[in-house]
C-alpha cells in the first residue's frame, strides 16, 4: 500500500489541470437536454478530443492516452474540480466504449471507436422497453436476420439523449423462439435510418432527456452486432458492470458537490434552526470521500489484473443515495428558496440545487433499481437462498 | 499510489484467520466466560509464537518492525472471531508508544522485547476511556495522568472490577499513585503520544468492529438460509435480504475508509484525526446496523444467550463506545471539515501533495 501519487502523476495532474484552465468555455453550456445545449456539448466533446483528453483511457489509436486507471481518477478528479461541461456521450465513452473495447472486432472498434473518441457521434442505450424495465430479460423487440442484414421491429423507452444522439445500442431477440436472457444478441442502430422513430419524452424539469425508439422495418448491416448472436445478455451484463461500478459515476463529481455543500452550509449556518443538517453535511462530504477511497481500491485491484464482481451492485447504491442525500440536504439549507427554478431572480446564485435534487431523484432508478441492486447483493455477494 | 495489500500481508492474515476459526470458537469463548480471568494464558502463547504481539515491535528489540498497515487485516479477523484476549490493545497501541520511547528509555526497550517473546503483558490506559481492559493479566500498566505518561507495575495499583454487557471483556478502574519513578514522559512528546495512542486504539476498534459486522451477517446469512416458515427458507423473503444487504453497502465501503486510516496513522501525515475518526465512525455504524438487523433476522432465537449472535453483538456494542464514541469522532470530523481554511475536494482525498 503506498498512498502517494508518483512524480509523473503529479506531472499528469498539472497538464490537465493547466489544459482544462486554457480550454474550459468561459461560459456555462445550455443544458444538453436542448438542441442547442446538445450541440455546444458535442462542440466540447471535439475540444476535448483535439487535446486527446477525451477517453483518457483508451490507447492512443482511438484517440486516447492510454492512461492507466488512477491515471483516470486524477482526470476525473482535475474535470470535476473544474467544473468542465458535463459528457454528453457518457452513453457512448463510458459503457459502449469499455465493451466494445471488450467484445468489438478489430474493424468495429476501428469504425465505431474512433468516431465516438473525436465527438463525432454521440450514442444512447436502448435496452428498456416497456414491459421490460427491472426485468430486463422480458424484452420481445426482434431482429430476424435477413440474408446480410437485421430486420427490427418493436420499441425501446426511456433511452436517454436519444431525443438528440446519433447512434443507439440495443439489445434484440435474434431467436424469435428464445426466452428469457437467451436467443438476444447486442445490435448497434443509426438513429436516423428509415424506420426509426424517436418520440421525446419530457422529465421532471419538463425536458426531453428521455424518449421512445420506435422500429418499423428497420434494415441494418450484420457487422452492427457486437459480438456473437445470442451473446447479448453477457455483453450486455458486463457493460452493466462498468456503469453501475467504476466509469459512470467517478467519485470526484460527488467530492465536489460534497465541497459545495459544505460551502453552501458554512454560508448559511446563522440561518439554520435544524441542528440535524450539520451532522448531515458531515455525513454527505465522508461518504463522497468514502467512495472515492473505494473506487482507488477497485482501480488498484483491476490495476493488478482483478475483476469487477458484485461490488458494482454494492457501489451503485452507495453513490446514488450519497447524491440524494447530498441534494435533499441543500434543499434544508436553502429553506424557502429550494422550489425556486434557477431563472427566478430570488433564486440568486444557488438555483442549480434544484435541477440537482430534480436528477438525484433519478439515481436509485436508472442504472437498475437500487431494489435490484439489494436482491443481486443479497445473493451473489452473500450466497442468500433465491427460492 | 496503490491501494491493495500485498500478497504476504493478505497470506498471513488468512493463516491468522484460520487460526483464530480453530482456536477462538464460540464455545471456547462461553467456556471462558466461567474462569475467574476470562483469559487464557495458553492461547496468548500461541498468539505470541505465531508474531502477533511482535509485529509492531522494532526489529531492533526483537521484533519484526512493521507497522498499522500490516496489522490492520489482523485487528479485523480478531473482531471477526470475537477473540477476547488483548491483542489488538497490545501490538497495536501499547507497542508503538513504548516503541517511540525505547530509543532513549531502557525500561521501554526491555519491556519491548519480552513482549515479543510473551514474557510480559501490559495494558494501556487513556482519559477517552476511564476504564481499562484486561489490566488485571498485565505486568505494567501505560497510564496517563494530564500530559504525563507513566509505566506502573500492576502490583503498585488497585484494580476494581467492571461488569461490561460482553461477558468476555475485562474492565477496570484503577487507583495508583503518581510517583517520579514510573514517569515514562510529560509535556509536548506526552500530549503527542497520547493523541497517537489514541488513534491506534480507535483504528483497532474500527477493524474490529467490520470483522464482527461481517461475523454477524454471515450468521444471520446461513440462518435464516436454514430456517423455514411458510415452507421455504426465510432468507428468500426481500425483507431480510435488503436488511442484510444494506448491511454489506455500510461494511464494504467502512473498508477503504479503515486501510486510509491505518496507512495515515502509520505515515504520521497531518491528516490522522481526521482520517481515524472517520473509519471509527464509519466501522461503528456499520457493526451496530448489522447488529441491529442480524437480531431481526434471528427471530425470538436472537434475543437468548444460547444463539451465537449475542457474542458478537455484544462486542461491538462495546466497542462502538470504546477509544471514543460516535460523538467524540464525530465532533472531530465536524471540525475539520467546517474550518473555513480546511483542505477539501476532488483533488485532496490523500492530503495535499503535489
Ligand atoms: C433518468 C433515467 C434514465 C434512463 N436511461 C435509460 C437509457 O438510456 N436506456 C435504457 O435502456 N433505460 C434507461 N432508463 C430505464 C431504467 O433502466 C429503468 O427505469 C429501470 O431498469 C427500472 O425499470 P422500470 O422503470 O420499468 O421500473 P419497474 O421495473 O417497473 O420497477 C418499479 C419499482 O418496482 C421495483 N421492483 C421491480 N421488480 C422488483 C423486484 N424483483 N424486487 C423488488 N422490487 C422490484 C423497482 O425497484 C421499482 O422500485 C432510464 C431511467 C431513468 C429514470
Amino acid at each position: 500500500m503506498d498512498l502517494i501519487y508518483t512524480p509523473e502523476q503529479n506531472a499528469f495532474r498539472k497538464e490537465v489541470r493547466a489544459w482544462l484552465a486554457a480550454n474550459i468555455p468561459a461560459k456555462p453550456l445550455a443544458s444538453f437536454d436542448t438542441q442547442e445545449g446538445f450541440e455546444q456539448h458535442r462542440a466540447w466533446e471535439k475540444t476535448l478530443a483535439k487535446g486527446n483528453w477525451g477517453m483518457v483511457t483508451w490507447p492512443k489509436e482511438y484517440g486516447g492516452r492510454g492512461c492507466n486507471l488512477i491515471e483516470w481518477l486524477i482526470f476525473e478528479e482535475e474535470y470535476y474540480r473544474a467544473s468542465a461541461p458535463l459528457r454528453v456521450n457518457q452513453n457512448g465513452i463510458f459503457l459502449l466504449g469499455p465493451t466494445l473495447m471488450e467484445y468489438g472486432t478489430p474493424a468495429q472498434k476501428e469504425r465505431f471507436i474512433t468516431k465516438m473518441a473525436s465527438g463525432e457521434e454521440m450514442w444512447a442505450q436502448g435496452w428498456s422497453e416497456p414491459g421490460a424495465g427491472s426485468d430486463l430479460a422480458a424484452i420481445r423487440s426482434k431482429a430476424i436476420r435477413q440474408g446480410d442484414e437485421y430486420v427490427l421491429n418493436g420499441q425501446k423507452v426511456w433511452s436517454t439523449r436519444a431525443v438528440f444522439a446519433d447512434w443507439v445500442f440495443c439489445i434484440f431477440r435474434t431467436d424469435p423462439a428464445s426466452e428469457r436472457h437467451h436467443g438476444l444478441s447486442f445490435i448497434f442502430v443509426p438513429l436516423n435510418a428509415p424506420g426509426v422513430t424517436v418520440r421525446p419524452i419530457p422529465q421532471l424539469d419538463g425536458l426531453p432527456g428521455f424518449a421512445e425508439i420506435f422500429f418499423d422495418d428497420v434494415r441494418v448491416p450484420v457487422e452492427n452486432r457486437l459480438g456473437d448472436e445470442g451473446q447479448g445478455w453477457n455483453i450486455a451484463m458486463s457493460t452493466a458492470g462498468f456503469e453501475r461500478g467504476l466509469m459512470l459515476r467517478s467519485p470526484a463529481r460527488f467530492q465536489e458537490t460534497a465541497k459545495r455543500l459544505v460551502k453552501l452550509y458554512r454560508e448559511h449556518s446563522n440561518d439554520i434552526l435544524d441542528l440535524s443538517i450539520e451532522d448531515a453535511v458531515v455525513k454527505c462530504y465522508m461518504d463522497a470521500e468514502a467512495y472515492a477511497l473505494s473506487t482507488y481500491q477497485t482501480a488498484s485491484r483491476l490495476m493488478k489484473g482483478g475483476k469487477i464482481g458484485s461490488e458494482s451492485s454494492v457501489n451503485k447504491i452507495f453513490w446514488s443515495e450519497l447524491d440524494q442525500l447530498m441534494h435533499e440536504t441543500a434543499m434544508n439549507i436553502l429553506g424557502w428558496r429550494a422550489e425556486l427554478w434557477p431563472q427566478s431572480p430570488a433564486a440568486g446564485d444557488v438555483g442549480h440545487w434544484l435541477d440537482g435534487f430534480l436528477f438525484a431523484q433519478s439515481g436509485p432508478i436508472y442504472a437498475g433499481t437500487n431494489e435490484i441492486q439489494r436482491n443481486i447483493i443479497a445473493e451473489r455477494l452473500l450466497g442468500m437462498p433465491r427460492k | 499510489m496503490d491501494f491493495t495489500f500485498t500478497e504476504d500481508q493478505r497470506l498471513f492474515c488468512d493463516n491468522v484467520k484460520v487460526f483464530l476459526q480453530n482456536e477462538v470458537t464460540p464455545e471456547a469463548l462461553r467456556k471462558s466466560w466461567e474462569s475467574e480471568s476470562g483469559r487464557s494464558p495458553e492461547l496468548w502463547q500461541k498468539l505470541v509464537d505465531i508474531g502477533l504481539t511482535a509485529m509492531l515491535v522494532p526489529e531492533k528489540f526483537g521484533g519484526l518492525g512493521m507497522n498499522a498497515v500490516d496489522f490492520i487485516l489482523i485487528a479485523q479477523e480478531c473482531g471477526r472471531a470475537a477473540l477476547a484476549e488483548p491483542l489488538v490493545e497490545t501490538a497495536l497501541v501499547g507497542v508503538p508508544l513504548l516503541a517511540s520511547l525505547a530509543d532513549n528509555d531502557e525500561r521501554c526497550a526491555q519491556l519491548l522485547e519480552k513482549i515479543a517473546t510473551g514474557e510480559r503483558r501490559i495494558a494501556v490506559g487513556h482519559s477517552v476511556n476511564n476504564l481499562i481492559s484486561d489490566a488485571h493479566v498485565a505486568d505494567y500498566l501505560l497510564l496517563p495522568n494530564g500530559n504525563q505518561i507513566h509505566l506502573v507495575p500492576r502490583e503498585q495499583v488497585h484494580l476494581v472490577a467492571q461488569q461490561s454487557v460482553d461477558p468476555s471483556r475485562r474492565l477496570f478502574s484503577v487507583d495508583w499513585k503518581v510517583t517520579e519513578e514510573t514517569l515514562l514522559t510529560n509535556g509536548a512528546l506526552g500530549v503527542s503520544l497520547l493523541a497517537a495512542a489514541l488513534n491506534r486504539g480507535a483504528l483497532g476498534a474500527a477493524a474490529q468492529l467490520l470483522g464482527l459486522a461481517e461475523a454477524m451477517v454471515g450468521l444471520a446469512v446461513a440462518y435464516t438460509s436454514d430456517r423455514k416458515q411458510f415452507g421455504k427458507p426465510i432468507g428468500v423473503n426481500q425483507a431480510l435480504k435488503h436488511h442484510m444487504a444494506n448491511c454489506a453497502v455500510k461494511t464494504e465501503f467502512a473498508k477503504p475508509v479503515l486501510y486510509r486510516a491505518a496507512y495515515t496513522a502509520s505515515t504520521h501525515p497531518v491528516h490522522a484525526d481526521f482520517a481515524v475518526s472517520h473509519a471509527k465512525v464509519a466501522a461503528g455504524e456499520a457493526a451496530l446496523l448489522a447488529a441491529k438487523n442480524s437480531i431481526q433476522s434471528f427471530g425470538a432465537m436472537g434475543y437468548t444467550w444460547e444463539c451465537d449472535l449475542h457474542i458478537f453483538m455484544k462486542r461491538a456494542w462495546a466497542l462502538d463506545k470504546y477509544w471514543g464514541h460516535a460523538g467524540f469522532h464525530k465532533n472531530r470530523l465536524h471540525q475539520w471539515l467546517l474550518n473555513p481554511n480546511a483542505k477539501i475536494g476532488a483533488d485532496k482525498t490523500f492530503g495535499e501533495q503535489a
